[in-house]
């Protein structure tokens, strides 16, 4: 802990009256990480954060110094919180929630606000219910500081919200919000408050991510999916090796996903992960709404389908009538 | 993982949270007044999501893990139809808690957990299942508010659920990049994922036999709680609407088009 300033956050206002001029305001962005590294999807949080007055940020884990000293070089970021604890290592959000159930009852943020990933979207409602809060999730608009636009239906309507919320709890869709930059900032590290973590109903068994030396999905520039066109776990290597052309994510349909060609980590649509890509190539996919409210918001749209009907047609800015058997491998050829 | 011997307690309740939503087959039309979308005289059905919540619950029924399964609804009238499929696809009994249809309307995830939890607190399940989100308002709140009302451990996103113990279940979950799995004690909320399991139809029999199951009626009121909102919808609107923007004829004029764009 050296070089770390203890917690200096003062006390409730009820016990020093000289604070009632000015409590300590701001937001309080959760920051996601694996471990060692911080996840992307933080730096748009605290992007869409930063319309809303000073940022303090909390990194909850175990072993965490170097991902407090990166967040502190954030742009915007003024103060980091580090809850160290062997307890937060796996990051449940019982005990994740705890931790800043504890800090905001000294700090009184007016903002606490999170990624819309499922860190987010787990740790968020959770202590929101103990603030008697709403959330508001999934927010891709913000118009100020209480009305936001968020998506229903699946994407296929936009709902407009002003949240009377005592305290505002908000998770962010990461497509939605540049990212803040990753220099500039000089956020001052101090430790988050002691925690009781007495909890005992729930324990971490094992994890098991998805390797890839292809881009991450959701922040990738080019992605190209696979749907149940592309008819078998074998037949997918086509939709690997474009993308690796392309230096592409690959993504998948639900029906691909549920038809066992690849793993539901690939899965892009609405209960899968939502994307918002320079390029969007679409290839034995119909075009269902439950696949576009994950990827209509890609910049450039392109749909391969030999069914000139298919949905996915309306929405592509370019399309290509063709058997993507005969048609992918030339357009690797090409490329 | 010392999971093969088991003594089977058979005493657990489940509470399943099932919600009337519009089909997820139909396509919805935004009202001209922007005051939310069209809902006369469309297709309803029980959120997809919730509904893999009750079929798990009604397998750990039949595993003889669970001794019984109450669905619980929040909603207008119409939302008796969709207990009564609970009740055909399984379900014990039913407990209807109705509000008119106009404040259906300004329910949010936060309200329906405070009352949930008094009906918990009251019928002291030792699971009680969610549907991850609601495919209307796409809110992804319920389960996690419900769990922190109660206090207990969440298990969001499941997509196995294994009983380890008379006292704890293994489940997996699906997050972001891949799973986890966790050991939770009960009691304990568990929000259901797509992939948890296929639901089963109701037979006609089944659906008659519904009819006969016990419906009880409640009010909010009846367990303490006001209508309120702290979240107000100020307008809702289609959203922008993208162009289709025409054919290329084969791969080299498709190349063309990309570099065109300069994305490749």
């Amino acid at each position: 802990m050296n070089g770390i300033r203890l917690f200096s956050c003062h006390l409730p206002r009820k016990h020093n009256i000289l604070q009632i001029a000015r409590r300590f305001t701001g937001t309080l962005v959760l920051a996601e990480h694996t471990n060692d590294k911080l996840s992307p999807i933080t730096l748009n949080a605290v992007n869409a954060a930063s319309r809303f007055g000073e940022i303090s940020v909390l990194v909850a884990g175990s072993n965490i110094n170097n991902i407090a000293e990166q967040v502190a070089k954030v742009e915007q970021v003024k103060r980091v919180f580090i809850a160290d604890h062997e307890k937060l290592k796996h990051q449940l959000p019982e005990y994740v929630a705890k931790t800043v159930e504890t800090l905001q009852k000294q700090c009184e943020f007016d903002y606490i606000v999170a990624g819309a990933s499922t860190y987010g979207r787990d740790v968020v409602p959770r202590v929101a219910a103990q603030f008697d809060s709403a959330p508001v999730t999934d927010i891709i608009a913000i118009h100020n500081g209480d009305t936001f636009t968020r998506p229903i239906y699946a994407g296929n309507a936009l709902c407009k919200v002003k949240t009377n919320a005592p305290i505002k709890f908000l998770t962010f869709r990461a497509t939605a919000f540049k990212p803040a930059k990753e220099s500039g900032g000089s956020g001052r590290i101090e430790k988050a408050p002691e925690t009781d973590f007495s909890f005992s109903g729930v324990e971490f068994l094992s994890q098991e991510l998805l390797k890839s030396e292809r881009p991450d999905l959701r922040n990738a520039k080019v992605v190209v999916s696979g749907g149940r066109g592309v008819g078998s776990a074998d037949n997918f290597k086509i939709i690997y090796e474009l993308a690796d052309k392309l230096k592409a994510a690959v993504g998948a349909s639900r029906a691909a996903v549920d038809a066992g060609y690849v793993s539901n980590e690939l899965q892009v649509g609405q209960t899968g992960k939502v994307v918002a890509p320079e390029l969007y190539i679409a290839i034995g996919i119909s075009g269902a709404i439950q696949h576009t409210a994950g990827m209509k918001d890609s910049k450039v749209i392109v749909a391969i389908n030999k069914d000139p009907d298919a949905p996915i047609f309306e929405i592509a800015d370019i399309g290509l009538i063709a058997d993507l058997h005969k048609a992918i491998p030339e357009l690797i050829k090409t490329l | 993982m010392g999971r093969a011997v088991l003594s089977i307690t058979k005493t657990m309740r489940a509470l399943v949270a099932v919600k009337r939503v519009i089909d997820y087959a139909i396509k919805i039309r935004v009202k001209p007044d922007k005051t939310g979308v069209i809902k006369e005289n469309v297709q309803h059905s029980m959120n997809p999501f919730d509904e893999i919540a009750l079929e798990e619950a009604v397998r750990l029924k039949e595993k003889q893990i669970v001794k019984e399964v109450v669905a619980v609804s929040l909603g207008p009238s119409k939302s008796q139809e969709t207990l009564r499929t609970a009740l055909a696809k399984g379900a014990d009994r039913a407990i209807h808690v109705e509000v008119e249809e106009a404040t259906a309307e300004k329910i949010e995830p936060l309200l329906a957990a405070k009352i949930l939890r008094r009906i918990a607190e009251a019928e002291k399940p030792d699971l009680i299942f969610l549907g991850k989100q609601a495919i209307d308002d796409d809110c992804g709140q319920t389960a996690q508010l419900l769990a922190s009302l109660l206090n207990w451990p969440q298990a969001m996103y499941a997509s196995v659920i294994e009983q380890e113990s008379d006292k704890t279940f293994i489940v997996t979950r699906e997050i972001d990049g891949g799973r986890e799995s966790i050991r939770i004690k009960i009691p304990a909320v568990i929000s259901a994922d797509l992939r948890l399991n296929e639901p089963r139809y109701a037979t006609l029999p089944n659906i008659m036999k519904a009819k006969n199951k016990p419906l009880e009626k409640k009010k909010p009121s009846d367990y303490g709680i006001e209508i309120t909102q702290q979240t107000q919808i100020l307008e809702v609107t289609e959203p922008p609407a993208r162009k289709s923007g025409g054919f290329v004829k084969d791969i080299p004029s498709l190349v063309v088009k990309l570099k065109e764009v300069g994305v490749v």
